[in-house]
């Protein structure tokens, strides 16, 4: 069974947001990028799971990005992965992105696809539906485990106020988060062997942009912290009624 | 060429957020010269359909198949693109939650629209068609133009509150022809966790971190929930080190929250926590430590011992409740 993971590079998650050229794109100065939290804990790390327990036989990586993404395409290779590719284009959107994945994937033909619940960057969510409409295949988004038996999957899913359990045949596209693995540190032999792994450059076909973003806006500042004595909840109640209007 | 809104019911209930897609799609509309219809998909009762009236819809298309009842997303991708093409829609709106996540992607690809997930805003169409959303989890905001033809906004609940008005929806049934495929993924078994509020959709929060010290201490936090009608939620260390469920867990790397009101008790505020809460419209924050980051991003904050807050709070609210019956 062969796996595709996608890994999507963001800003570490503690990086401070600076906007440059008239608020028209953000400074990447000084930013320090990492896997996506959820490509890396989650997608990544349970197809390594489904391999070590001699369920999968081969796990692909695949990123779309320009030549700076590639350390971190590597460093996801260093946790474990047999092949990673780096779709070499900038991608508006998660539009593109899809195709991009998915003229890659139809060539190659996955058992399973996966991926994280969104990116932390521009918080989406909408690679992995993308990809398997593009692909013709089954999707589940939001999946806080994964088990393979024969060719079908079992997956527990997020449902609002509670859980679920879904079967489906593969292939088939699943989104992750939380749940799905068990956290882990890499090892330094995998990562000096990661060095040898091939990581494969593709140039795709073109794709014209459905979206384009035209500016960025920081967050207003909070008004100001109204502090209340920890002896009168009489008065934070009050605020929260006629201040707040939220009780 | 109406404005198509995906309406989502649980058990045959429209949800509240969806009235108010329904309504976002109503202030759309009329700039674009058109008028709402509405899709409900599944066992939902013709006076449910026609009350999307009082929110803005002219017509909702009902698709009665029963397998609907349960999230499939390539038929529920099928039937909107039916009801889109009956309707020559130009755009399409969905819920930027757990199933409209699954199925506006599928429609975007199908009808080669650009996307907008996360919607914060109406569309701006002095300058194209742009619409904010929040990025980098909530620490920016991005203007995001749609460029294709037709449009697909997955707008972010609790974000345009319904208001109810006058009005009666027209009911059709539109008869979709689906596939085997549409279907494959089977729901072996649901568990719902009944009789709390769910967290993603609560307009009220009370959430705990270390500063709890340990399990024993939920129930004065789970008081106050209860009093406030509010979900429960938590920091990733108590999740992690399994003093409440995991599903509670926000943050970063956890579930995010958009309600009115987070109080956030004995939680440090560490930046990937702020990045699941910080679309709350009111923040409250009780910690003992006055320099604990989690004040500079709160409206009101108690400088104080949990231990010893959180019950007289309970209290406060108690007695506020009585007066105001
Ligand atoms: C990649 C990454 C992703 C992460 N994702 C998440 C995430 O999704 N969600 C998340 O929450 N964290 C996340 N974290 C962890 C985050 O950085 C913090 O470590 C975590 O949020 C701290 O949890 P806490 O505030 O409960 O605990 P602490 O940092 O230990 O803070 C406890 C607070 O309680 C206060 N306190 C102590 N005693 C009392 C008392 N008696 N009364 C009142 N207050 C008291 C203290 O002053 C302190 O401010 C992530 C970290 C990384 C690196
Ligand atoms: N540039 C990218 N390259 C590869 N995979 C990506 C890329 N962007 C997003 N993904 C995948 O799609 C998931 C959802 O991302 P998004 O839809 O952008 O929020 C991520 O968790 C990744 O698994």
């Amino acid at each position: 069974m062969k796996i595709l993971v996608c890994i999507s590079q963001v800003p570490d998650t503690s990086t401070k947001i600076v906007l440059k050229n008239n608020n028209t794109s953000v400074n990447s100065d000084g930013v320090t990028y990492v896997i996506n939290p959820y490509d890396e804990w989650y997608a990544l790390i349970r197809a390594i799971e489904l391999k070590e327990s001699g369920i999968a036989t081969e796990i692909h990586l695949i990123t779309v990005g320009k030549a700076d993404v590639e350390p971190v395409i590597r460093k996801a290779l260093a946790l474990g992965g047999d092949e990673a590719i780096r779709i070499d284009a900038e991608s508006n959107d998660p539009y593109e992105t899809a195709h991009y994945i998915a003229e890659y994937a139809a060539g190659v033909g996955y058992d399973l696809i996966l991926c994280g619940k969104e990116s932390i960057d521009y918080n989406n969510g909408t690679t992995g539906a993308m990809l398997a409409e593009l692909l013709d295949l089954d999707y589940i988004g939001f999946a806080t485990g994964i088990s393979i038996e024969a060719n079908a999957a079992a997956v527990n899913r997020e449902i609002e106020g509670g859980e679920e359990t879904d079967a489906c045949n593969l292939p088939l596209v699943i989104s992750c988060q939380k749940g799905v693995a068990e956290a882990r540190i890499p090892n330094m032999r995998g990562i000096m062997a990661a060095r040898t792994r091939p990581l494969k450059v593709i140039t795709p076909s073109g794709i014209t942009a459905v979206t384009e973003i035209l500016s960025y806006e920081l967050p207003p500042a909070k008004a100001g912290i109204k502090l209340v004595s920890p002896d009168d909840m009489d008065e934070l109640v009050q605020l929260l009624h006629t201040e707040a209007k939220v009780i | 060429m109406s404005v198509i809104v995906l309406v989502e019911h649980t058990g045959g209930i429209i949800k509240k957020q969806s009235f108010e897609a329904v309504q976002y799609a109503a202030q759309i509309a009329p700039k674009m010269g058109t008028t709402v219809t509405a899709v409900a998909l599944g066992s939902v009762t013709e006076a449910e359909m026609e009350n999307l009236g009082q929110y803005g819809a002219q017509k909702v298309l009902h698709v009665a198949d029963g397998r609907l009842d349960e999230l499939h997303s390539r038929a529920y991708a099928s039937a909107l693109i039916a009801a889109a093409q009956k309707e020559n829609s130009k755009v399409v709106v969905a819920l930027h939650d757990i199933r409209g996540r699954a199925v506006a992607p599928r429609i975007a690809v199908k009808l080669k629209a650009g996307l907008v997930a996360g919607a914060l805003s109406y569309p701006d169409t002095e300058k194209g068609f742009v619409i904010k959303k929040a990025v980098f989890s909530g620490k920016a905001f991005a203007y995001v133009n749609i460029l294709s033809d037709v449009k697909v906004i997955m707008l972010m609940p609790n974000t345009f509150p319904p208001q109810k008005q006058e009005g009666k929806a027209v009911v059709e049934q539109l008869d979709v022809s689906f596939s085997e495929k549409d279907f494959s993924v089977k729901v072996k078994s649901v568990n719902k966790v009944t009789g709390e509020v769910p967290l993603a959709d609560a307009e009220l929060v009370v959430s705990g971190g270390r500063g709890l010290k340990g399990p024993e201490n939920w129930g004065i936090l789970e008081d106050l929930a209860k009093e406030l009608g509010a979900a429960t939620a938590c920091s990733r260390p108590v999740a992690d080190s399994h003093w409440r469920p995991h599903h509670e867990h926000v943050g970063q790397t956890g579930g995010t929250v958009r309600p009115n009101l987070y109080i956030a008790v004995g939680i440090s505020g560490a930046i990937q926590h702020l990045a699941g809460v910080n679309g709350s419209k009111t923040i409250v924050v009780i910690n003992k430590d006055p320099e604990a980051p989690f004040f500079k991003a709160a409206n009101y904050g108690v400088v104080g011992d949990a231990l010893e807050v959180l019950p007289r709070l309970t209290a406060a609210v108690k007695k506020f409740k009585e007066h105001h019956q």
